[in-house]
C-alpha cells in the first residue's frame, strides 16, 4: 500500500516535471511567435531598409514631421537633428540632416533604431535613404552629417496631422567586433 | 520518500531538537512554520522599505533619500513582499493544513519540502543584500522591464538570481502540493468534498508550475542580453523591450491570481465558520476560482494598454479582463450569502474575513476601471493603480493571510491568541489601511504618477494623509508580532475542535496538532 502511493507520486510528480519545461520551452517559444505576429501585423519592422515610394504629390495635404535625436548606453558624444521641424505633402520627396559628433577619443560603431509616434503613421513613412540602414563608424573626435531622405505615403489616415520620428543611436561597438 | 518512510518509524515520538530540527526537518509542520515564520520577516523588511518611502513622500522635493535609492526600494519593496511576505505565507498555510486536511500523514515528497523552503533565505538575502553592492539594488521596478534591467548594475544579476532561485522553490513547492492533494486525500474524500482552501491551492499551484517557468525564460533572456550578447531585449541589436513585457505579463497576470486564490480558500473555511452556515454554493466556488485561473492566462496585456498595441488587441484584453469579475463576483456573492442569516459572532478571523470581502471589492472594482483601455491610458502608472493593487494585496491577501493566522493559531500553538489584542490589532490595521491607501486613488486620478520621489505641491495634502496612515499601519503590525508570541508561550488552553463552528478533519485532531499526525488515513464523511 505504501509504497504504491510512493509510485503513484513519483509518476504524478513526473507529469509535473513535464508540464513545467514544456511551460518553459512555451516561454522561449513566444519570442519567435511575438516576431511572426509583429511582422504579419506589420507593428514592426525586424529589418530596416530602403523602401519604395509611390509617385503621387497630395499637394493639398500638408503633414507636420518632427526629428528628434537621442542616445543610449550613456554614449559621450553629440547627436542631434539639424531640422527638427519640417512641414511636407504627402508623395514629397524630402532630406533632413542628422550631425554626429563622436566626442570620446576611441573609435564608435553605431547603431541608430528609429521609432516613430503615432505608431499608425509607421507603415506610411517610407525612409529611401538612412543611416539606420547601416552600422557607422565614427573615427575618434569625427563630425559627420547623414542624411534621411523620406516620403510620407498619400494614404495617411486623415486624423494624423504631426508625425515624430526618434533616432535612438546604439553603441554596438563591442558586438560589431565580434563578428 | 525513503525519509518520510524511515521516519515514520525511527522518529516517532522523539525527534532532533533545536536548530537542526529545523535544519533537516522534513514534517510538514515545522515546514510550515518556518514559511511563516519567514514570511513574517520579510513583512517586516518590506514594510520598513514603504515606510522609507512614504516618509519621503510626506513633502514634495528630495528629504531623506535621493531617487536612484528610491526606485532601487519601490523595487525591492515589491519583490520582497510578492515573493518573500505573501506567497511564503500562503505556501506555509498549505503545509501546516493540506495534509491535516486533507488526512495526510505529511506532503508527498516531505525531503523536497525541505529543500522548497531552504532555498528562500538565501534568495531573500541576494534580494536584500544587493542594496549593499556597489550602485545599489536594482532600480528597474519589480517588473524588471528593460532597458533599465539591462543597464543596472550586479545588484539586477542577484535580483535575477533570486527570482530564479525563488521560482525554483515555488514549482518544487507546488508539485509537492499537487501530488498530495490528488493522491493522498483520506478515503471518501472525493475532489468536490475537498475542503475549499485546499481546492484554491490545487488551483494556484497549476498556475504556478504553468507561469514560473516562463519567469524564468523572461529573466534568463535578460540575463544573457546582459552579458552574453544576445538582443532579445536590447533594441540596438534589433530586440524588442517590449516583447519583454509581453512575456512578462503572460506569468504576471497568473501571478497575481496566485497572490490571491489561496486567500480566497481561506476566507471560505473562517466565513461559514463563523457564521455557524456551509459554505453557501461550494461547487459554484470551485467553477469559479477555475474560471479565474483560466482566464488569468488571456488578460497579460491589460498591463501594457500604453505600448501602441492595435486597437483589437486593446479591445480584447479589455473585454477579457472584464469577464473576469463574473466568476470574482460569484464568489463575493457566496460569501455574503454564507454570511446572510447566519449566526455571525465576530471574532478577529471574521473581522478580517469581512474586512477582506469589503475591501477587496473596492479593488476589484478600481481594477475594473483600469481594465477600461481609454481610462486606463490616462491613469496607467499612476497612484491610482498603486492604490488599486494595494487594496487587492494587502486588504485582500495579507488581511486573509492575518486572518487564517488568527483563525488556525490554536491548532498550531494549542493556545487561544488574546482576542482583545487581536481586535485592537484588526482595527487598527483596517483604518489605518485605509488611510494609507484610499486618498491614493485622488493622487492618482490627479495625475500623480507612481515611482517618483518627489510631486507637485498640490498633492501634498493626500501623501501626508497618506504618509500618516502608512506609519500607524506599519507601527499595528508590532501588535500582531506580540500576540502571536504572546500566544505560542501560553494562553487559554484551545480545544481540538477551536472554532464551535468549524468544520473539517483538521478540527479533529488535538490542539497543539501533534508532530505526527493521521498515520493512518481517518475516516471521512
Amino acid at each position: 500500500m505504501e509504497t504504491s502511493i510512493a509510485q503513484k507520486n513519483a509518476v504524478l510528480a513526473k507529469k509535473l516535471v513535464i508540464i513545467a519545461l514544456i511551460m518553459g520551452g512555451f516561454g522561449l517559444a513566444l519570442v519567435p511567435f511575438y516576431r511572426q505576429i509583429c511582422e504579419a501585423t506589420g507593428i514592426s519592422q525586424s529589418r530596416i531598409v530602403a523602401q519604395k515610394a509611390s509617385g503621387e504629390v497630395d499637394m493639398a495635404r500638408t503633414v507636420t514631421v518632427e526629428f528628434v535625436a537621442s542616445n543610449s548606453n550613456w554614449l559621450n558624444w553629440s547627436f542631434e537633428a539639424l531640422d527638427k521641424i519640417v512641414q511636407v505633402h504627402p508623395g514629397q520627396q524630402t532630406v533632413v540632416n542628422y550631425r554626429v559628433v563622436n566626442n570620446t577619443g576611441r573609435k564608435i560603431i553605431g547603431q541608430a533604431v528609429p521609432s516613430y509616434a503615432p505608431t499608425e503613421a509607421a507603415p506610411f513613412f517610407k525612409k529611401l535613404q538612412c543611416f539606420c540602414f547601416d552600422q557607422q563608424t565614427f573615427a575618434p573626435g569625427e563630425s559627420r552629417d547623414m542624411q534621411v531622405i523620406f516620403v510620407v505615403e498619400p494614404g495617411l489616415p486623415a486624423d494624423i496631422q504631426r508625425i515624430s520620428l526618434s533616432y535612438t543611436f546604439f553603441d554596438v561597438t563591442a558586438e560589431a567586433g565580434n563578428k | 520518500m525513503e525519509a518520510t518512510h524511515d521516519h515514520a518509524h525511527d522518529d516517532h515520538g522523539h525527534h532532533p531538537t533545536g536548530l537542526v530540527r529545523y535544519f533537516f526537518t522534513t514534517n510538514h509542520k515545522d515546514i510550515g512554520s518556518m514559511y511563516l515564520w519567514f514570511s513574517l520577516i520579510m513583512f517586516f523588511v518590506g514594510g520598513f522599505m514603504a515606510l522609507v518611502i512614504r516618509a519621503e513622500l510626506f513633502q514634495p522635493g528630495i528629504q531623506i533619500v535621493n531617487p536612484d535609492v528610491f526606485n532601487q526600494l519601490t523595487t525591492i519593496h515589491a519583490l520582497v513582499m510578492i515573493f518573500g511576505a505573501v506567497m511564503p505565507a500562503f505556501v506555509g498555510f498549505a503545509n501546516w493544513q493540506i495534509p491535516l486536511m486533507v488526512g495526510a500523514s505529511d506532503m508527498a515528497f516531505a525531503r523536497m519540502n525541505n529543500w522548497s523552503f531552504w532555498l528562500m533565505p538565501p534568495a531573500a538575502l541576494l534580494l536584500v543584500g544587493s542594496f549593499l553592492v556597489p550602485g545599489g539594488a536594482a532600480g528597474s521596478g519589480w517588473t524588471l522591464y528593460p532597458p533599465l534591467s539591462i543597464q543596472g548594475g550586479i545588484s539586477v544579476d542577484m535580483t535575477i538570481l533570486a527570482v530564479h532561485i525563488m521560482g525554483a522553490s515555488s514549482i518544487m513547492g507546488s508539485i509537492n502540493i499537487v501530488t498530495t492533494i490528488l493522491n493522498m486525500r483520506a478515503p471518501g474524500m472525493t475532489l468536490m468534498r475537498m475542503p475549499m482552501f485546499v481546492w484554491t491551492w490545487l488551483i494556484t499551484a497549476y498556475l504556478l508550475i504553468a507561469v514560473m517557468p516562463v519567469l524564468a525564460g523572461a529573466v534568463t533572456m535578460l540575463l544573457t542580453d546582459r552579458h552574453f550578447g544576445t538582443h532579445f531585449f536590447n533594441a540596438a541589436g534589433g530586440g524588442d523591450p517590449t516583447m519583454f513585457m509581453h512575456i512578462f505579463w503572460f506569468f504576471g497576470h497568473p501571478e497575481v491570481y496566485i497572490m490571491i486564490l489561496p486567500a480566497f480558500g481561506i476566507i471560505s473555511h473562517i466565513i461559514p465558520t463563523f457564521a455557524r452556515k456551509p459554505l453557501f454554493g461550494y461547487a459554484s466556488m470551485v467553477y469559479a476560482t477555475s474560471s479565474i485561473a483560466l482566464l488569468s492566462f488571456i488578460v497579460w496585456g491589460h498591463h501594457m494598454f500604453t505600448v501602441g498595441m492595435p486597437a483589437a488587441g486593446n479591445l480584447f484584453f479589455m473585454y477579457a479582463t472584464m469577464l473576469i469579475a463574473v466568476p470574482t463576483g460569484v464568489k463575493v456573492f457566496n460569501w455574503i450569502a454564507t454570511m446572510w442569516k447566519g449566526s455571525m459572532t465576530f471574532e478577529t478571523p471574521m473581522l478580517f474575513a469581512v474586512a477582506f470581502v469589503s475591501l477587496f471589492t473596492i479593488g476589484g472594482f478600481s481594477g475594473l476601471v483600469l481594465a477600461i483601455t481609454p481610462v486606463d491610458i490616462t491613469l496607467h502608472n499612476t497612484y491610482y493603480v498603486v492604490a488599486h493593487f494595494h487594496y487587492v494585496l494587502f486588504s485582500g491577501a495579507i488581511f486573509s493571510i492575518m486572518g487564517g493566522a488568527y483563525y488556525w493559531l490554536p491548532k498550531w500553538t494549542g493556545h487561544m491568541y488574546d482576542e482583545k489584542l487581536g481586535k485592537v490589532h484588526f482595527w487598527l490595521t483596517a483604518i489605518s489601511f485605509n488611510i494609507t491607501f484610499f486618498p491614493q486613488h485622488f493622487l492618482g486620478l490627479a495625475g500623480m504618477p507612481r515611482r517618483i520621489p518627489d510631486y507637485a505641491p498640490q498633492f501634498t495634502e493626500f501623501n501626508q494623509i497618506s504618509s500618516v496612515g502608512a506609519f500607524l499601519l506599519g507601527l499595528s503590525q508590532l501588535i500582531f508580532l506580540y500576540v502571536i508570541i504572546k500566544c505560542i508561550r501560553g494562553g487559554v488552553k484551545a480545544e481540538a475542535k477551536s472554532w464551535e463552528g468549524a468544520e473539517g478533519l483538521e478540527w479533529t485532531v488535538p490542539s497543539p496538532a501533534p508532530y505526527h499526525t493521521f498515520e493512518t488515513p481517518p475516516a471521512f464523511h
